[in-house]
């Protein structure tokens, strides 16, 4: 990978710190009157997520890195890798449990999802912000009760524990928002 | 935005030209004679945190000017007497939310005058734009002692990284000392006096005087130079002017030793200053002052993007 100078540093650019990949977020220049000019930095690491501020020298530079976000289609798990096909490609991607972390409980079959590839492996898993799922287990519905007030737990086929209101029934699909793990609609019909 | 139109409003605009009109009356009125140097000139500074921009002419390569020091100089040793210039300069790669690669500084010269002498002029100046009227004089020592408990003139290396570590300050790849002092004046000193107003400070390390004179201080060797700074903004930076020709080649021989040890390019030396210090630049003081940030702080705002016609990204 080519490496970049901190002029080259703009939000979004990939690159390695400490061998790991990170993502820039900001990038503020900052000099004396007289003397060495230096540029705070905001990074995130891409696979802990966590968001650095680090301090470079002016015309310092980082190894660029091998990172590429894709939409790929979750097709399986065999209980130690999660695999994931391209459908334009059909190639096949196995995650392992640190990539898919919190994903995990949104993976539905045939949906995509966006894959952080490090250096051709998946290094993150990123849910579609929204995402219909059926509910799987809950207590029963109480019909008629579409009112507001009231919410009760009800488990997802992907596993995802949500609360809904209380006129929902196993057997419906809902949408959530993924980013809150939120009840949001009970799903249009297709 | 669209990309045609101008990073400042017009409100903007027309302050920028009404404290064009002040500063050119506030000295004119102090009778400082204003000139005009070239732009483009054939030699380059040889300071290594300074980068020009190169243009190729018919007459071989010129660099625009980072300020008209060099220029004015030779004025000075002409007989000019006190001077002034208005006009943009040029620093290559120094871009940011206080940085512009082109800017507008105000420099000036007065003979037989100190740094002390040129300090009140300044406060003068910023006192009629800014409406400031308080101002407090600082040394470098005083100010690091302050905020980060180190002594400036017998601090280790060691002691300044922790100190940098102490003030949270997570820097990537190695510091000599002078960095250190760079890296705390940016991230703890400048932050730390935003609410101080107008602040001088005076007595910098002999290594950090650049073309100021060397004087004696408590029994340590500094440089008679000042930088001032209002709300934590460096406005300004001004010396008492080293005028020894065999001193400044040893200073930009120094600089050229730097550079190449840091592989840049190492730059010819201004050999006609050197000949208009030989012949005898006056005992004077100079100062240049950033006329954008000055702008910048009379219209309340935090970017210099915001009273110029077109920054840089849009220029």
């Amino acid at each position: 990978m080519p490496n970049f100078s901190t002029n080259e540093f703009k939000p979004g650019l990939k690159v390695m710190l400490d061998n790991e990949p990170c993502s820039i977020l900001e990038n503020e220049y900052v000099k004396p009157g007289k003397g060495q000019a230096f540029n705070r930095v905001k990074l995130r690491n891409l696979r802990s997520g966590r968001v650095l501020e680090k301090t470079f020298k002016s015309g310092d530079s980082l190894e660029g890195a091998d990172v590429l976000d894709i939409d790929l289609e979750y097709s399986y798990t065999d209980g130690e890798f999660w695999y994931f096909m391209d459908p334009n490609t059909f190639e096949q991607h196995s995650a392992d449990k640190a990539a898919v972390a919190d994903a995990e409980k949104w993976l539905k079959e045939q949906e995509k999802f966006e894959v952080t590839l490090f250096n051709g492996s998946p290094l993150t898993v990123t849910p579609p912000n929204f995402i219909e799922l059926e509910i799987t287990e809950t207590d029963p519905g109480l019909k008629g009760d579409t009112a507001q007030g009231g919410s009760k737990p009800a488990t997802l086929s992907t596993g995802a524990v949500v609360r809904v209101p209380l006129f929902l029934s196993e057997g419906e699909v809902i949408r959530v928002d993924t980013r809150s793990g939120e009840y949001v609609s009970r799903a249009s019909k297709g | 935005m669209s990309e045609w139109e101008p990073s400042a409003g017009i409100y903007d605009l027309r302050a920028r030209a009404a404290m064009l009109s002040e500063v050119r009356a506030f000295l004119s009125s102090r009778n400082v004679l204003e000139v005009d140097t070239p732009l483009l000139g054939q030699f380059a500074i040889t300071d290594p945190n300074t980068e020009l921009f190169e243009v190729a002419t018919p007459d071989g390569a010129r660099f625009l000017q980072s300020s008209p020091e060099y220029a004015m100089k030779r004025l000075l040793a002409s007989g000019s007497g006190d001077i002034f210039q208005l006009g943009k300069v040029f620093r290559s790669g120094e871009h940011g939310g206080r940085h512009n690669p082109e800017f507008v500084m105000l420099e000036w010269y007065r003979v037989d005058w100190t740094h002390y002498q040129l300090m009140r002029e300044v406060a003068e100046l910023i006192a009629q734009t800014l409406r400031l009227s308080t101002w407090q004089i600082w040394s470098f020592e005083a100010l690091l002692d302050h905020f980060c408990q180190i002594n400036l003139h017998d601090a280790t290396e060691l002691e300044l990284k922790v100190a940098a570590e102490n003030a949270g300050i997570d820097v990537v790849g190695d510091l000599d000392k002078l960095d250190y002092l760079d890296l705390l004046m940016t991230h703890v000193v400048e932050p730390g006096i935003a609410s101080w107003g107008l602040v001088f400070i005076v007595d910098f390390l002999e290594q950090q005087a650049a073309l100021s004179r060397i004087i004696e201080r408590g029994g340590n060797s500094v440089a008679a130079r000042f930088e001032a700074y209002v709300h934590g903004v460096e406005l300004a930076n001004g010396y008492w002017e080293e005028s020894d020709a065999d001193v400044l080649v040893g200073r930009f021989e120094a600089d050229n030793g730097l550079r190449a040890s840091r592989g840049q390019p190492v730059r010819e030396i201004d050999q006609r200053l050197i000949s208009a210090s030989r012949a005898g630049v006056p005992n004077c003081a100079g100062v240049a002052v950033g006329f954008d940030r000055l702008l910048m702080l009379v219209q309340g705002h935090s970017e210099l993007a915001q009273v110029m016609p077109f920054s840089w990204p849009l220029a």
